[in-house]
């Protein structure tokens, strides 16, 4: 049933992706890449099986740096979701570099709810073209990927 | 195949009690949506990875509080992390007790130094939620296992 709700969804966007079943697509669609930057293993594994769900390709790493050293090795992808605290390099910085490097994916600041408004800001500030509060759902980000639609 | 529909309805009396007692929320729901016949076990491989990550937290956050001057910064991220990753899989208990223990760390940085029996206190509650949510959501699996087993599939 999820399945059905899923593509419903994702015709509402114009991304329905039918490449991966059966394989040969027909869709006119492109495929979706994103990337999910994350140190907690429990959300690593949520926010990639709803992307693998929705039909998005997509790549875990566990923290900013990791994220910026993809990019700096020719990697690009069209959404990233970007946690706010991680170790080594947190989500602020991280969207901060990834902005200079010229990355002008979709980031959307992925984070629990924090008491912290002026942080709040901060991260927005920082590059990003949305902000859900953490846990992400996946309403949430059929609406993260309207934003996708709209820029492409 | 009256042994299957007991066991499905032993199955829905015990999840909604659990919502209708807190321990579980909305974001639980999302997760089994999550899961489909291509991921069958995948609200248990992503419960027990919080099992794994939760009992790590609470190692390092009683290690924490042993120390003689206690790192109140460590302790609060430890227990953020842990909030973060309740909230992930709806263990809702789990997450409030952590809120409120958040609450009381930051009281700490205005305050100055209070008893640390207090902040073992709330490690405690933290605990005994935990303990709590993962008695249940083991039962939990454990009749699904069961049901499948005598041949009944998860009712939606």
């Amino acid at each position: 049933m999820s399945s059905t709700n899923t593509e419903n969804w994702m015709k509402d966007i114009g991304v329905l992706d039918l490449t991966g079943v059966g394989g040969g697509s027909t869709s006119a669609a492109k495929k979706i890449t994103a990337l999910v930057v994350d140190d907690d293993s429990v959300n690593q594994t949520i926010h990639s099986k709803m992307l693998e769900n929705l039909g998005i390709q997509n790549q875990v790493v566990r923290n900013g740096k990791e994220a910026v050293d993809l990019h700096s090795s020719g990697n690009n992808f069209d959404l990233i979701l970007m946690d706010m605290d991680m170790p080594v390099m947190n989500g602020i910085e991280a969207t901060r570099k990834l902005r200079e490097m010229g990355v002008r994916s979709i980031i959307a600041g992925v984070s629990t709810c924090t008491r912290d408004e002026r942080e709040q800001k901060e991260f927005m500030e920082s590059g990003l073209d949305d902000f859900q509060e953490k846990p992400l759902t996946t309403p949430k980000l059929v609406s993260i990927l309207h934003k996708l639609n709209k820029k492409c | 195949m009256d042994g299957v529909a007991q066991l499905q309805k032993q199955l829905v009396d015990f999840t909604d009690s659990l919502f209708q007692e807190g321990f579980l929320d909305e974001q639980f729901n999302q997760l089994q949506q999550l899961q489909d016949e291509s991921n069958p076990d995948f609200v248990v491989e992503v419960v027990s990875l919080f099992f794994e990550d939760s009992e790590r937290l609470l190692n390092e956050l009683a290690k924490a509080l042993e120390q003689k001057t206690i790192d109140f910064r460590k302790v609060d991220a430890h227990v953020h992390q842990f909030k973060g990753s309740s909230s992930s899989i709806g263990a809702q208990r789990v997450q409030k007790v952590c809120i409120a223990f958040r609450n009381y760390c930051e009281e700490q940085n205005i305050e100055g130094v209070k008893p640390w029996h207090r902040c073992l206190k709330c490690l405690q509650q933290v605990k005994l939620e935990y303990s709590l949510v993962k008695n249940k959501l083991e039962t939990l699996f454990k009749i699904e296992k069961q049901l499948i087993a005598a041949g009944g599939s998860i009712p939606t």
